[in-house]
Order: C-alpha cells, then structure tokens, then sequence
C-alpha cells in the first residue's frame, strides 16, 4: 500500500505545532498503525529527520498509552479498538491519513502527537479507590456479590484511561473516564462505604483540571476502545446527586 | 561475593511465620523519618510503594510511563493463582507449594515458594477488598478456573484482564497514598544509575524524560520493581518499553544476577506476520482450558484449510504425549511441543510456523455462547489481529518470548549482594526456578509487594547504621556524571544505523541460538556474534535531537546499550548449565523421546554472576538445599 500521511509536528509544549506531509511508500496490510509508524520513522531517521514522537507501550490494546486522532476519531475508524490494535488492512491503497495528538485544554502536548494526561491520575487519587490498607482485608468469600453486579463492575472497571472519550468530546469532558470509576466501585459493596465522598471529590476534581461538562452527545461511547457506556454517566449522575442530597 | 540467602531455620512450614515475628521492626516514630525509593510501579512496585507508605515511611515512586498504571503487569490476562480451596478439590498451601517447586523443575528456593503459597490467600482477600471485580458464579461467590501445571482449580480472574484489574487496584492503592502526601511520584523518568555509599544503597540518578534534566533521589533503602528483560530477544510478548536497564545498572554496581538463562517461552501466541512485526501478542494459557492443540499428522496437509482435515488425519500431540496434563502441560513442554512438530514440517500458517488451537469441540459442547463469555475478548483480539474468526477456524499460535525468571539474586529477605538495594517481582530470581506456572506471576508480584517486603526491608531499615547521604555526597556526582557521559556518547555518535535496526539484528541472535532449544555450537556462536554487534552499535548509532527534551530514540538506545552487554551474560549463562531444566533446554541434554533432562549432581544450585565488565562475569553459586521436597523427574505424562 502507498500512503500519504499528514503528522502534527510540535517540538515543544511552548512552540507552535503544524502538520507535516510525509509518504508512507511501503506498508503492508498486516502491520499495526504503529507499526507503519515505526518505519515511517526508520525512514525520517535514514534522511536525519528527527522521528515521530507517540505514545505507546504494550501494543496489545489494554496499558492505554497509546491515542492518536486519526482522520478525526480517536484511535482511528475501528471500532471498539485502540490505534495499537489498528491493523492498516483496514485502510485502502492511496489513502491520505491525517494524524493527530489528542485535543484538549486539559491534555497539553508534550512533543509531536504525545500529550500530558497526568490529569486523570489526580482524578483517581482524588477518590478512585477503597480506603482499606493492606493486610485489613476479610476473607475473599466473606461478601457475595450478585454475579450481575460483578458483571456490571467489571464493565466499568475495564476503562483503559488513554483519554479518547476527552478527545472525542466537544467539551473535552472526562464524564466517561470519572463515571467509569464511579460506578465501577459504586456497584460493589465495598465500594459503597465512600461512595458519598468519592462521587463529590471525583467530579470537582475533574472540573478543576479544565475538562468540560457532559451534555450528553455520547461521542465518549462511540469511541471509547473498550466500549464503556454512558449509562455509567447516568450512574455517576444519580451518585451526585445522592451525594448532594445527603450532605444537604 | 558472599551470598548468603538467610533463609530461617525451622520447619519449613513455619519459617515464614516464625520469621514474620522476629524480624525487627521499625519504630513508628522514624518510620516517616526514613525514606524508600521504589522503582517501577507495576503489580510489584506498585502495592510496595502503597504498603510502605500505610506503615508510615516517606515513598518515592519512579516509573518511565505517563501514568504509574500503564505498568506491563496491566497485559496479564489469565489470572492469579491462591491456594484457597474454594472448589473443595484438594487444594492446599503445600499443594500449590509443591507444583511451583515442581513446575520450575526444582530450581526455586525451596523457602522463598512455601511463603509464596502461604500469602497467596491473603492476596485474593486484599484484591477483593479493593473492588477488584474477579469473576464470580451464580451465589455471588469467586470462580476459579484451571491453568497449566495443577491439576486443581485455584485460579481467580477478571475476564481475560486480570493484570488489568489487579494492577488498576494496586494503582489505585498507590494513588491514595499519593494524595495523603505519603507517596512522591514521578511519572515519566527513568532510572540510570544506582548510587551506593560505602557498600549500601543510598539513591538513584533518574532522567525526567520530558525536559532530558537528571535528578538525584537520595534514600534509606531501595526498591526495585522493574519487571522482566524479556526483550533482549527484541520480539516478546512484553511492553515495547520494557527492559533490563534498572537491574543491569545495579547489576554493575555490585547487584549478583541470578539466572539469566532462565527465560519463558509461552505457548499460545500469535504467529509473526512480517519483517515489520514490532512485538507478539500472547493469548491467554486459559484457552488451553477449552482448546485443543493440534497439527496435521502428515506434513502435506499443512495448507489444507484445517476443517478439510479429517479428524484420522490430525495429530493432538499434547493430548498424545502427556494424556494426564493433555493441553494443560506445563509452558515449557507446550513450547518444545510446537516447536518439534514445526521443526519436522508439519507446521501450519505462513512459514509453517504456526500449531492450530482449535475450540469445535468445546463450542458443540458448550456452545459458542459460553465460549464467549469465557475468552470473548481475546478472540476479539486474535480477529482483530489476523482478519480470522476463531469461532469458525482454528486459532494459529506459537511460543514467543514471555517472561524471565532469571534476576537480580536476592536473599529470603528479598535484598540484592547489595546492602539495602531490595528487588521484587519479576524483576528478582528467586520464585519460579527455571519455568514459571501461568497465573504465578501476578501471585508473586503482589506477594512481595504487598506481604513479603513490608516486613523483610525492616530487617534492614531497623538493623542498618549507614545514614542516609546528602545529595550533595561525591557517589551521587560520580553517579550522574556516568549517566551524562553515556547519554552524550549516545548522541554523539551520528552514525548509520538506527536504534532499532541494532535491537533486531540482536534478538534474531539470541532468538536463533538461545531460544527454546539450545546448544554449546549454538551458543558459542551468539557469544562470537555480539561483542562485534555491540562494537558497531557504539560506532555506527544514529541518535538524533538532544538530551535536553523529550527523546524517545535516546531513551531506546540506552535500553538496547543494556541489552547488548546483558545478551553476553545471558548466553555464558545458557552455555555454562549443561543441563536441561524448565525453560532452559539443551539439545545434549534430552531423552530418546526429546524429554529435558536435569543434572542434580552438577546443576542443583542458583548461578549467581558478578559483574566484571562485558564478558567478564564471575560465577558463584548458591546450593540448592531442600529440605522436605525431593528433587524428582518432572513427569506430566
């Protein structure tokens, strides 16, 4: 396959960025987009261009590090996929391809298409978790949980943390992200003790980091790799508001 | 180099116990005078860090990902084995004890596996408690599924994302403790240097990798958690990023690396497509559940389409040559199976590289809604991979590069040769001898980080007189300046070939001649092959931009520098074991029927290296010494 690429170039968080036009000449349909990625940069290494600089780490579509817009979408035209597990045999001969880093005011730009998305992390720490240090822990069996509930929990949980529902987002809201967490530990007893807390802290949090307010679009959803769904922002929603209600 | 492995006296069913009660412990009150830097913030590195800081120590935790929750821990799919016995069928901490000692073909410490086991229960408890969502059946109780090696079932999962849940709940353990101010934690920086102070392990040099700036971290103590160095054979299952650079470095300055010929070859993964392939993808060992792996009896066959085969004319060689295990032999075995039917042509798939894991059986008798439910996400991955619909044909896999159990050698306190410099994980020696068991390795991780080390680094913490230095001491200066000085050399080399096309040209060697089989010819040749490689690659690198910005080709070529020295050791280390053990396979060392054979007499022991420059390792070796269990032939037959 022959390609043309057109890649965000920055060199810095404080510099202005631009797209650059690079041919892709030789790809074969098997390689994943990172792996046309690398030889494009094999090739721009060889002319002593600097390379592409992205993201990426376990290629098997679960660490979340890579993203990527790709001709728009967050992780490219595949659904229910990240751009590690895009396979460039869903592309077509001659295509232009238009690359980008992930948008939002929340995500600055490092270098080239790598973005800081240390935002979620303070998310987490303000709440995603169960308060319960190691070694105070009951026995595994000690709780049932409805084999229903277990499901739903891990539906939530399974949310990658790469930032595609933010860059999808007209308003770069992080609602799937924080709403994943949310109801993941929301649906399972032992979650339920902080819930209160955690839904308040969560959600100021993320607001705090500059993402936008959901106004419900669902554009998260649809391109969320794992396929998490907005009704976890429904859940969050209602947790909120129980929150606010009981506080009150 | 005295390696002493402090391993309790006593019975060994009450050695961790005992030793438990009588390590000494730290006063509470200096707890959070003294400080511990941990390395890498996978399953291991990550509930360290969050159980030291709840005892009330200052953490530091390191890790070169954007987010300490992108640690390589979060690929595991299959699951984490405890011996909990909730199935009733037999399981017990001897038990699982037992097979881990039996699955790396006895080549473990005998002391270090029973706690293993011992913890294992706890774990599950602690992930629970968590919200970690483990599968479940109808009354709301924990499922288990059945893995390689154990002929009960004591596996608990999270679909087929187990390191994922598991490692999400460590993170999220690391995150509270980051927001009570207890836990300092810097992503994107990368350790380059150890710092050791009169003998003891005092800090590190890390390189912010987004400004290129290098940072001197002073401590108490040490941790390293940098999971495994299955890379150096450039495809492997592992993390792109993954490498051996934070034990090699330690290794240098004094750390004994046990082991490094020890490395896992995984059964079940996705056949190379091309030249471009960048790494391999494993499909879970639990597909061996439901799965059965076969290839055509006759080599003509191999480009039939499989359904076209008759089933007379298909050879079940794991079913045929261990009918107890079948396809649940252990990864080893597996491995060594498909190699030895592609090897006489009967492979299938481009290249005839390639064993067909096939689920008709399972499916007409489960039916394809509960196969779904059971591995639907890795057969969503194999499609999305190869364009193939499991459901309908067959899987294609192969064994790839997947795990080390070689390591940095520790004692039972899990404390390198040197003073204060700790290692968990992946990233030490000292649990799964020559071939881990699936759904071990995330059992260790969290073990050591959550059960083992928050009470052994007291041993050392409580007991140690050395101060913790100033970062203005001279080994910090001397420390950093040995960093500069490589980055610079990286950069100023400005040759013709890039950091890649090395790292490619390395692992085809070590691949080829130090893969799943192994030979003295074999190894020699790797071992003339590359000091000249690794010569070129200081010659004739191109690294380009700066130290002074965000660089991955720089980061990549101080990992490939790593593996360069390290192949050296790990094949000495291969050449010098003249037996078969685990993963560990001499082609002069085998039965009439291609069966591993151990030497007890001459190999009982942990081949322990120093360094002494490339090619220069001294050997030392710590003695094998079991107690109750008797070294016996694995059999799986």
């Amino acid at each position: 396959m022959k390609l043309t690429l057109k890649v965000w170039r920055q060199t810095s968080a404080k510099s202005r960025g631009k797209l650059v036009e690079y041919a892709a000449p030789d790809v074969s349909p098997d390689m994943s987009f990172l792996e046309m990625l690398d030889v494009v940069n094999e090739g721009l290494i060889a002319k002593g261009e600097e390379p592409i600089a992205f993201d990426h780490d376990c290629r098997e579509g679960i660490c979340g590090a890579c993203s990527l817009m790709i001709d728009g979408e967050a992780h490219g035209p595949e659904n229910l996929t990240t751009t590690c597990q895009l396979h460039m045999r869903k592309f077509n001969d001659g295509d232009t391809i238009t690359i980008e880093p992930f948008r939002a005011r929340a995500f600055p730009v490092i270098k080239d298409l790598v973005v800081d998305r240390a935002p979620f992390d303070r998310i987490i720490a303000a709440g995603g978790y169960v308060s319960v240090s190691t070694g105070s822990a009951p026995d595994g069996n000690a709780i049932p949980i409805p084999k229903d509930d277990a499901e739903t929990a891990m539906d939530a949980a399974q949310c990658i943390g790469c930032g595609a529902c933010v860059a999808a987002c007209k308003n770069a809201s992080a609602a799937l992200f924080v709403s994943a967490k949310i109801a993941h530990l929301a649906t399972l007893p032992q979650g339920r003790v902080e819930r209160e807390a955690r839904a308040l802290s969560m959600l100021a949090q993320a607001d705090h980091e500059g993402f936008g307010g959901c106004t419900n679009t669902n554009a998260c959803e649809a391109a969320c790799p794992k396929g998490i769904s907005v009704s976890f922002i429904a859940q969050a929603n209602r947790e909120y508001l129980r929150a606010v209600v009981k506080k009150a | 180099m005295k390696l002493d492995a402090k391993i309790p006296s006593g019975p060994l069913a009450s050695k961790w116990v005992r030793h438990r009660s009588e390590v000494k412990l730290v006063n509470p009150a200096n707890k959070r005078k003294l400080s511990v830097i941990v390395v890498g913030t996978g399953l291991a590195g990550a509930s360290a860090a969050a159980s030291l800081a709840e005892l009330g120590f200052a953490v530091k935790a390191f890790c070169f990902q954007d987010s300490p929750r992108r640690a390589h821990s979060i690929a595991a799919q299959g699951g984490i084995n405890a011996a909990k016995n909730y199935q009733n069928d037999g399981d017990s901490v001897h038990r699982l004890f037992y097979d881990t000692i039996k699955g790396g073909d006895f080549r473990s410490r005998e002391a270090n596996v029973h706690r293993l086991a011992e913890v294992s229960g706890a774990i599950i408890d602690q992930c629970v408690a968590q919200g970690v969502p483990f599968a479940r059946d109808y009354g709301g109780f924990l499922a288990n599924r059945s893995f390689g090696g154990a002929q009960v079932s004591r596996t608990f999962y999270a679909r087929g994302q187990t390191g994922q849940q598991l490692l999400l709940g460590a993170y999220q353990a690391l995150e509270r403790m980051i927001a009570a101010g207890s836990v300092q934690m810097f992503s994107r920086h990368e350790m380059l240097e150890l710092v050791v102070v009169n003998g003891h392990c005092k800090g590190i040099i890390a390189r912010d990798l987004v400004t290129g700036a290098l940072e001197r971290h002073a401590a108490d103590a040490v941790v390293l958690g940098t999971g495994g160095y299955a890379n150096v054979f450039f495809l492997s299952t592992n993390a792109k990023a993954s490498n051996v650079t934070a034990i090699w470095r330690a290794h240098k300055k004094g750390a004994a690396f046990a082991n490094p010929c020890y490395t896992q070859i995984h059964p079940t993964c996705i056949p190379v497509a091309g030249e471009h392939q960048s790494k391999l993808t494993l499909m879970s060992e639990s597909l061996r559940n439901d799965g059965r792996v076969w290839v055509p009896k006759n080599a003509e066959d191999r480009t039939k389409a499989p359904r076209q085969i008759a089933e007379s004319d298909r050879d079940y060689y794991l079913e045929r040559k261990y009918p107890s295990y079948g396809n649940l032999a252990p990864r080893d075995i597996a491995s060594r199976g498909a190699k030895q039917v592609c090897d006489e042509g009967r492979g299938v798939g481009p290249g005839g590289l390639g064993v067909y894991l096939d689920f008709a059986n399972a499916i007409s008798r489960l039916g394809e809604a509960t196969i779904k439910e059971r591995y639907g996400n890795l057969f969503e991955m194999y499609e999305r991979i190869t364009g193939e619909d499991a459901y309908k044909v067959p899987m294609r896999i192969f064994p790839a590069v997947h795990y080390t159990m070689g390591g940095l050698w520790v004692d039972y306190n899990l404390m390198s040769s040197i003073e204060g410099l700790h290692v968990i994980g992946e990233a030490n020696f000292s649990d799964h001898g020559a071939n881990r068991l699936g759904a071990s390795a995330l059992m260790q991780g969290l073990a050591d980080g959550y059960f083992v080390l928050p009470y052994t680094i007291g041993a050392y913490l409580a007991g140690s007189k050395a101060p913790r230095p100033d970062v203005t001491h001279p080994a910090f200066a001397e420390a950093e300046a040995a960093a500069r000085a490589q980055l610079d050399r990286l950069l100023a080399i400005r040759g013709k070939r890039t950091v890649l096309s090395y790292h490619r040209e390395l692992g085809k060697i070590l691949w080829n001649e130090c893969g799943m089989a192994r030979n003295k010819a074999g190894l020699e040749k790797a071992l003339r092959a590359i000091p000249p490689l690794r010569a070129e690659f200081w010659e004739n690198l191109n690294v380009l931009g700066s130290g002074a910005e965000l660089n991955q080709s720089l980061e990549y070529a101080g990992r490939v520098a790593d593996f360069m020295e390290f192949a050296e050791l790990l094949c000495q280390d291969a050449l010098h074991r003249e037996e078969s053990c685990g993963g560990h396979f001499r082609e002069e060392h085998q039965t009439e029927d291609g069966e591993a054979t151990r030497d007890d007499e001459r190999f009982a022991y942990v081949a322990a290296w120093e360094y002494g420059g490339p090619g220069k390792s001294t050997l030392h070796k710590e003695p094998l010494v079991y107690e109750e269990v008797k070294m016996a032939t694995r059999s799986y037959k």
